[in-house]
């Protein structure tokens, strides 16, 4: 199963990053094969439509819960029909790393 | 016949654009024998209306556009639309045969229905807002535009509204939305003169100076009425000096004023200082569109 993280960096000790649509990385963490990857966010600088387009980004790569700092409206319904879990985190002192240790 | 088209805008909020407006209409039939249309472009918050106690509904008419919308069973979730949306208003996601067109980001430019070669996307009505017609009296016109609640198409109900009254013959005051955005632009762009209102505190600086900006890219001839003049700062007048703006008057602030204003009586018991301020502002508007008064007020 895989787990999408907003990241700030592309490094497992990068920051958190509350930023959904517009967050700078994606970590992707599979908690099967224990795999971690970046993915650059190439929807972050968009006039509009971010959030949606990091929605269907996300159901693209088969994710199935994404943790971030909050979610707009638009997001939540795509990832609602597609059954992804959305967890919200506030803590953006927090690194990936710390989060990752806690889905394991 | 003629028509001639003065905006009242501002960058702030609250410096008096309603009041105004609602004030130049009363003047302008009062010095001219043209016929006056207030157009109310603050579409999200429209209160012009609330001044004129006499005003009496003539017509209603819908604002409809056209949003785009994909037909599941002919779309191939080839992502050719999705390539050609600049407002990412369309998601597609071949693997799990999922196609939709979000509205509130559709912009209704088309350019998805050009980009399907299998005909699977076709345009849809959406009722973005409404035009209400109001008459004031023999020779006042209102026109206000209403947004519907959620929708963020302010600009094409402005158009909208625009259409339908820029041929009226006489004077269309339009008042306009705040700040210095598209709204903002869609009202001010084709006016014969624009009305700065703002007011001599470093808010009304701060804006009146982005106003200023966007005017003189617009290449649209303005000026500035200081309203509610006495308080805050002179840095406004130092302001315009220096950027050589037209200074075309100043409303003082009065708190009987401010009073009748908040009562909705904003055209009578007018304090006499208020009164000549904007008779002067009247004359001066008159000038500006090149109405020979004489010949008017025969």
């Amino acid at each position: 199963m895989k787990t999408v993280i907003t990241s700030t960096g592309d490094k497992v000790n990068s920051l958190f990053d509350l930023r959904f649509g517009r967050a700078e990385w994606f970590c992707v963490y599979n908690d099967e094969t224990g795999d971690i990857n970046f993915i650059n966010n190439d929807n972050k600088d968009a006039q509009g439509g971010a959030g949606t387009k990091t929605a269907e980004k996300m159901v693209e790569l088969g994710v199935t819960k994404v943790i971030s700092g909050d979610f707009g409206p638009k997001a939540k319904d795509l990832l609602d029909k597609f059954k992804i879990q959305m967890v919200i985190l506030k803590d953006d002192s927090t690194i990936i790393e710390e989060i990752i240790s806690k889905l394991k | 016949m003629e028509s001639y088209k003065i905006a009242v805008a501002s960058g702030k909020g609250g410096t008096g654009k309603t009041s105004v407006s609602v004030s130049l209409c009363h003047y302008l039939r009062e010095c001219t024998d043209k016929d006056i249309t207030l157009a109310d472009c603050d579409v999200e918050e429209p209160n012009d209306k609330i001044f004129f106690s006499s005003a009496a509904l003539q017509n209603s008419c819908s604002i409809v556009r056209s949003v785009a919308s994909i037909n599941n069973n002919r779309c191939t979730y080839c992502r050719q639309c999705v390539e050609y949306c600049e407002f990412n208003a369309i998601v597609v996601i071949p693997s799990a045969q999922y196609a939709e067109i979000n509205s509130s980001l559709c912009h209704s430019c088309g350019a998805c229905i050009v980009a399907c070669k299998y005909d699977a996307v076709y345009e849809e009505p959406e009722i973005i807002g409404e035009v209400n017609n109001y008459s004031i009296s023999d020779n006042i016109l209102l026109a206000e535009g209403v947004l519907k609640i959620g929708s963020t198409m302010q600009t094409a109900v402005i158009r909208d509204l625009k259409s339908r009254v820029c041929n009226n013959k006489g004077i269309v005051v339009l008042d306009s939305p705040p700040g210095t955005s598209c709204p903002f632009v869609e009202t001010v762009s084709d006016a014969d003169y624009v009305v700065l209102a703002t007011e001599p505190t470093p808010f009304g600086l701060h804006d009146l100076k982005l106003a200023v900006e966007v005017l003189k890219q617009l290449n649209v001839d303005f000026g500035v009425i200081v309203n509610k003049s006495g308080i805050g700062t002179n840095d406004v007048y130092d302001y315009l000096n220096r950027e050589n703006v037209e200074l075309i008057g100043e409303i003082p602030f009065i708190k009987e004023y401010a009073g009748n204003y908040a009562k909705g009586e904003l055209t009578s018991n007018i304090p006499e200082i208020i009164d000549s301020s904007y008779r002067d502002i009247t004359d001066r508007l008159i000038q500006h569109l090149y109405i020979e008064k004489e010949s008017l007020s025969r």
